[in-house]
């Protein structure tokens, strides 16, 4: 973990409180999809932990919904504006764990992390399963830019109005698949652990720090607490107590 | 060249400041992005005498200047302390350490204190009887001065090294208090502990931490923190450790002058890692612009 001061490049809303921003500055120590950064906003005490999209030595994309008083300043940002940031935080996936037919299954603002997952093991020559799950099609992500990399992802709506109709679980009944990444709501997830044989789940949890001092979000698992920020975010299935 | 040196019942440390506990864990996380041997001291993690999970989740709420956390002492218990985190805290870590134990009984704070006399990194036990966070223990010890005192008698009893009482702001008087532990031999008080606050999320209509209340710190309790470590070492002999939103050089100045002879940082921690590097670099800089030559001249100087 560093602190960097990185530059906004960019900032577009992707659907209606979704926005992605590209800040600028030295990233090089992210080393894995999946991990996140804590940025510090003025007129907020603690910083605010998202989840890093896409990346490179010079960059990181973030995607973020507006949830509350901090996303909402957030997305306000113009470009040129410098923001205080820790990065790279967490474990992020192993994408050499998921074997030769992994599935990546994703639920709303749980979707970005998955698209670098994609893109790292496209480059290392497997094209994984996607399924995507929104609430409606006003609120879909990211299909795109899977189909960019060549990926055709199967998107869910719970109300029906684009793609399979339901939850990703029931979509994830017609596919083959040995191994899954998610991330998600909790009730997803924990939806997808009792489907899926094995996998690597990435967890969300209110945290002060980030970088596991504080215990802030420390979870029970099979093998003793983790904490969410420093141990996790993402947690293998056969450690999850569910 | 100032002198930041301060002395602390018999150790000298080389400057006064000290990562507050729960806020540092045992180093690990800072070690990795600074030569932590630069503080003054480290107040490590508290130990409970078994280990415990903590409260559920979520822990953590934010407020203006500040935040709530009820993390609930989880600690790895005792033994493991003892065995493993202070080893591998001797690694990164060369000088003096603060054990800061608590307990749900006396025998508890007890068995605690008799273990950390036998570790020799450990420089000060600092006995927490203000932790909000547990029910049945923590703060109910240290909301009145007879259990103060007896908590305080207990440990001085079975440990040569010196004791620090750190106090609650979550009384009606915290000086009757801090006279009860010196009165029963304490060499040392800690304060202040995180002031019981709690965040309601309108929108659910439920309280924001999962325990309903949590401690409150940050910069916001700054200035209640510098009031009764005023009031307090105005009205005791023995050394006082000031914390309660410590953030900047600046901060521990105002502490010092208002009668601590050390200071914690605390919550700033965790926004800033590098804060307490930051505030030890500041420090000669902050004293040369204030013309201070002593950081000891200092203390208590406000009437």
């Amino acid at each position: 973990m560093k602190r960097q001061i990185l530059k906004l490049d960019n900032i577009k809303e992707l659907q209606k409180g979704i926005y992605s921003m590209t800040l600028i500055g030295d990233c090089s120590e992210v080393n894995a999809p999946g991990q996140f950064v804590n940025i510090q906003l003025d007129g907020f005490y603690l910083r605010r932990p998202i989840s890093i999209y896409s990346y490179d030595e010079n960059y990181i994309t973030l995607v973020f919904k507006v949830v509350g008083e901090g996303t909402k300043v957030l997305a306000q940002a113009k470009k040129g504006d410098t923001f205080d940031v820790l990065l790279p935080l967490g474990n992020g996936f192993d994408a050499e764990k998921g074997g030769n037919k992994p599935l990546l299954v994703g639920g709303g603002i749980g979707v970005p992390p998955l698209y670098s997952l994609a893109e790292d093991l496209v480059n290392r020559g497997i094209t994984p399963q996607v399924v995507i799950g929104f609430n409606s099609e006003k609120e879909v992500i990211l299909a795109d830019e899977f189909r960019a990399i060549g990926i055709e992802p199967v998107v869910t709506t719970v109300d029906g109005s684009v793609g399979v109709k339901g939850f990703v679980t029931d979509a994830m009944k017609a596919l083959d698949y040995d191994y899954v990444y998610t991330c998600g709501p909790e009730p997803m997830l924990k939806a997808v652990y009792d489907a899926a044989p094995e996998g690597q789940f990435s967890f969300e949890a209110r945290m002060a720090c980030g970088f596991g001092a504080c215990m802030g979000c420390s979870c029970e698992t099979k093998y003793g607490y983790k904490r969410i920020c420093k141990d996790g975010p993402i947690l293998y299935k056969e450690e999850i107590k569910w | 060249m100032v002198d930041t040196k301060v002395m602390l019942s018999g150790l000298t440390l080389d400057n006064p400041v000290i990562p507050a506990s729960g806020t540092f864990g045992y180093g690990k996380e800072f070690a990795e992005i600074y030569d932590i041997n630069i503080l003054g001291s480290i107040s490590f993690k508290g130990t409970t005498a078994e280990p415990r999970l903590g409260n559920p989740l979520p822990r953590i709420a934010e407020c203006p200047n500040g935040m709530i956390n009820s993390v609930g002492l989880q600690n790895p218990g005792l033994k493991a302390v003892c065995e493993k985190e202070l080893a591998d805290m001797a690694e990164i870590y060369n000088k003096p350490v603060i054990a800061n134990i608590s307990g749900f009984s006396v025998e508890e704070y007890v068995e605690c204190a008799k273990a950390m006399d036998k570790q020799p990194q450990v420089g000060i036990i600092e006995v927490n009887v203000s932790c909000p966070n547990v029910h049945n223990g923590g703060m109910a010890y240290g909301v009145l001065p007879e259990s103060a005192a007896e908590v305080t008698r207990a440990v001085k009893a079975v440990t040569s090294k010196p004791v620090y009482i750190k106090l609650s702001p979550n009384v009606t008087d915290i000086v009757a208090i801090a006279k009860a532990c010196e009165e029963a031999g304490a060499d040392g008080l800690s304060l202040i502990n995180t002031l019981l606050g709690m965040r309601i999320d309108i929108n659910r209509r439920k309280p924001v931490i999962a325990n309903k209340m949590g401690g409150f710190s940050g910069p916001a309790i700054f200035p209640v923190a510098v009031r009764m470590v005023y009031q307090v070492a105005k009205a005791v002999n023995i050394p006082v450790i000031g914390m309660g939103g410590v953030s900047s050089a600046r901060d521990v100045i105002e502490m010092m002058m208002a009668g601590a002879t050390a200071v914690q940082v605390g919550a700033a921690n965790l926004v800033n890692p590098y804060a307490c590097k930051e505030i030890i670099e500041d420090l000669p800089k902050v004293m040369e612009e204030l013309g201070i030559e002593r950081l000891e001249d200092i203390i208590g100087i406000i009437e």
